[in-house]
């Protein structure tokens, strides 16, 4: 509990205050903000290749696409 | 469809040693300390300043999916439709029809050919408070046999002026398994939780880092699925639960130059679960524009997987559970895909609307499935195709 | 956890001073940058009129929102000595043409592209917006853009008008 409390109170300081300062300036994103830079672009076209992936093979998850199940075999 | 003659035999033997069958107990046990590290951040950051996270934008979708693989065909379109209303909510709607002519190797060897059709459609909000975004969704999936709906809540928060997001989601599904001449006879329960972490390493990479547990409970075999013991085909026997754990790891960059940019990404996931298999999926992509209305994608995945426990090409002996689906069992697989994508210009421009060709090669080799045709382990190709028109507004 | 404490807090305390290159009541640091109609524009030759700066870029979504806000401010108040800067970081000033065209932008467009005029006001923000006064004194900063700021940029500009 302490130690919560603790970690809450100097959080913002170390995160707000900007101990670690951000070393990407808001005017340097230009290219972080281009659509290639995404990891999922398309969403109906990563939902379906996602789809795959899940019905065919045994892993599912961590892959950022939230999705429904079906009986698909 | 499936012949199923004589039912299962009576349990034997007892659940191999040492194998303990989770529920989504521990799972939600994972998430619960997952909602107490995420809130402490939060609410330690509610004084910081941060950069304002964004409504996803407009959009309408149109897309026209085909795979075609191992015997099992599938094709249909699917739509997406996406409206911001006062700069605070974003509601979205999906539409997805899947026309399935399955001929596969399963069913040509124990069972007959046959179709069906699946349709699927979602609705989802996404609500911009502050700077978090709240996103919900509502999924129904419906076949002749099967029926599975699905509700999504996921939050994501911009931190340390916008260079770390982080997130965290949630999912549940229930669906009602059913049987052709039988109708529905079973149930089985999802439960998913999510959490990521994206980070900007420089002007130039981004990397970020996702976990995710997913937790079933129900019937989670196939009914028409025959496995195979001493040579004679029975009813597979699958467990009622599942438990598992996924790691992925990405980073993306743009290595290219002013004109024409180039972005490489590369991903890699480990995943493993209460049924004993483990896989390791790694993807390589690149992305580049040609000129100002041209833009390709290449992308190379491999993916792995070892047998779940209780799968068996041919079960020498009896256990408690048997299976023979071979998504169960030692196999790799090898992908590759290509896209290209092409901004209209003229009068379509103004609602940047966009026309995309992808093609997937897949290679599927299975070590312990034997094809009963020819007595070889099995092994096919799969033919993905996507294409997609796309306008914002 | 103790033992972490003494200097967990000096961290707190040396993080609690941030240095602004651009606080309020401070002179606006004085920049050329080269217009989108070619000629070059300096601040300090603004002195005299009100001055709003605005950072903004192509791939920046609230600037765009932003922009229609902007032009119906510069048209109300330019009567009454008031000008508007556009300041552009884009890469490429081509692509900042482009959208300078789409948006209908009617003040001044600088180009910043080597960011040292960004550099020089230490934004911490995207889009970033400074009131200057006549003396050429930052009196006010607003970080971002958020639905609803515009009534307090025109509230603060007619406040600086009547100076």
């Amino acid at each position: 509990m302490m130690k919560r409390l603790l970690l809450s109170a100097l959080l913002p300081a170390l995160l707000g205050g900007c101990a670690i300062e951000p070393w990407v300036k808001p005017f340097e994103r230009e290219r972080l903000a281009d659509p290639i830079m995404q990891f999922q672009r398309d969403a109906l076209s990563e939902r379906h290749r996602e789809h795959i992936h899940v019905v065919r093979e045994g892993a599912r998850g961590a892959t950022g696409v939230q999705g429904g199940g079906c009986g698909c075999n | 469809m499936g012949v199923i003659d004589s039912p299962p035999k009576r349990l034997r033997r007892s659940p191999p040693g040492g194998q303990r069958w989770r529920t989504g107990g521990a799972g939600s046990a994972a998430f619960a300390w997952l909602l107490r590290v995420f809130g402490t951040l939060l609410a330690s950051l509610g004084i910081a300043p941060a950069q304002a996270a964004v409504l996803p934008d407009d959009r309408a979708e149109a897309l026209l999916h085909v795979y075609d693989g191992g015997g099992v065909r599938a094709a249909g379109p699917a739509f997406l439709v996406r409206k911001s209303l006062a700069d605070r909510v974003a509601l979205s709607a999906q539409y997805y029809v899947d026309a399935v002519s399955n001929a596969s190797i399963d069913v040509v060897t124990t069972a007959s050919p046959f179709k069906e059709t699946r349709t699927a459609f979602g609705l989802g909000a996404d609500y911009l408070v502050r700077d978090a975004l709240l996103s919900f969704s509502m999924d129904s999936s419906k076949e002749p046999d099967y029926q599975a709906d699905t509700f999504n809540l996921n939050v994501s928060q911009d931190v340390f002026a916008g260079m770390t997001t982080l997130s965290i989601g949630f999912g549940r599904g229930r669906d009602d398994v059913g049987k052709k001449d039988i109708g529905m006879f079973d149930h089985a329960t999802h439960w998913q939780y999510r959490t990521g972490v994206t980070q900007i390493l420089s002007p130039r990479w981004l990397a970020s880092a996702n976990f995710e547990v997913v937790s079933d409970d129900g019937y989670l075999g196939n009914p028409y699925r025959a496995a195979q013991e001493f040579g004679a085909f029975v009813p597979e026997r699958v467990p009622r639960t599942r438990s598992s754990r996924a790691v992925k790891l990405r980073a993306i960059g743009d290595i290219g130059e002013a004109g024409n940019r180039l972005a490489v990404r590369g991903e890699f996931r480990h995943y493993w679960d209460t049924w004993d298999i483990k896989a390791e999926t790694l993807e390589f992509g690149a992305s580049r524009y040609f000129g100002s209305q041209w833009l390709a994608d290449a992308s190379l995945r491999y993916y792995t997987q070892s047998k779940a426990l209780f799968y068996s090409d041919n079960a020498p002996q009896q256990n408690l559970y048997v299976t023979r689906n071979r998504q169960l069992g030692q196999f790799n697989s090898i992908g590759l895909n290509l896209k290209t994508t092409y901004t209209f210009g003229g009068a379509a421009a103004k609602y940047g609307t966009k026309l995309s060709g992808g093609y997937e090669f897949k290679k599927f080799s299975f070590k312990d499935f034997t094809d009963l045709r020819t007595g070889q382990p099995y092994s096919h190709n799969a033919h993905v195709l996507q294409v997609y028109v796309s306008a914002t507004y | 956890m103790k033992r972490f404490l003494v200097p967990l807090l000096v961290l707190l305390f040396a993080a609690g001073n941030v240095f602004a290159a651009v606080a309020p009541q401070s002179p606006a640091p004085d920049f050329t940058l080269k217009s989108l109609e070619g000629k070059n524009l300096r601040l300090a030759e603004q002195r005299g009129n009100v001055v709003l700066v605005n950072f903004w870029a192509s791939w920046c979504g609230p600037c765009k929102v932003e922009m229609p806000h902007l032009n119906k401010l510069y048209d109300k108040y330019r009567a009454a000595g008031f000008t508007m800067l556009g300041v552009n970081v884009d890469e490429d000033p081509r692509t900042a043409i482009g959208a300078a065209g789409k948006l209908a932008v009617r003040f001044p467009v600088l180009f910043d592209a080597d960011k040292l005029v960004s550099k020089l006001y230490d934004l911490q923000s995207m889009p970033a917006t400074v009131l200057i006064d006549r003396d050429g004194r930052v009196r006010y900063l607003h970080r971002g853009y958020r639905e609803g700021m515009e009534e307090a940029y025109d509230k603060q500009i007619r406040e600086l008008v009547k100076e």
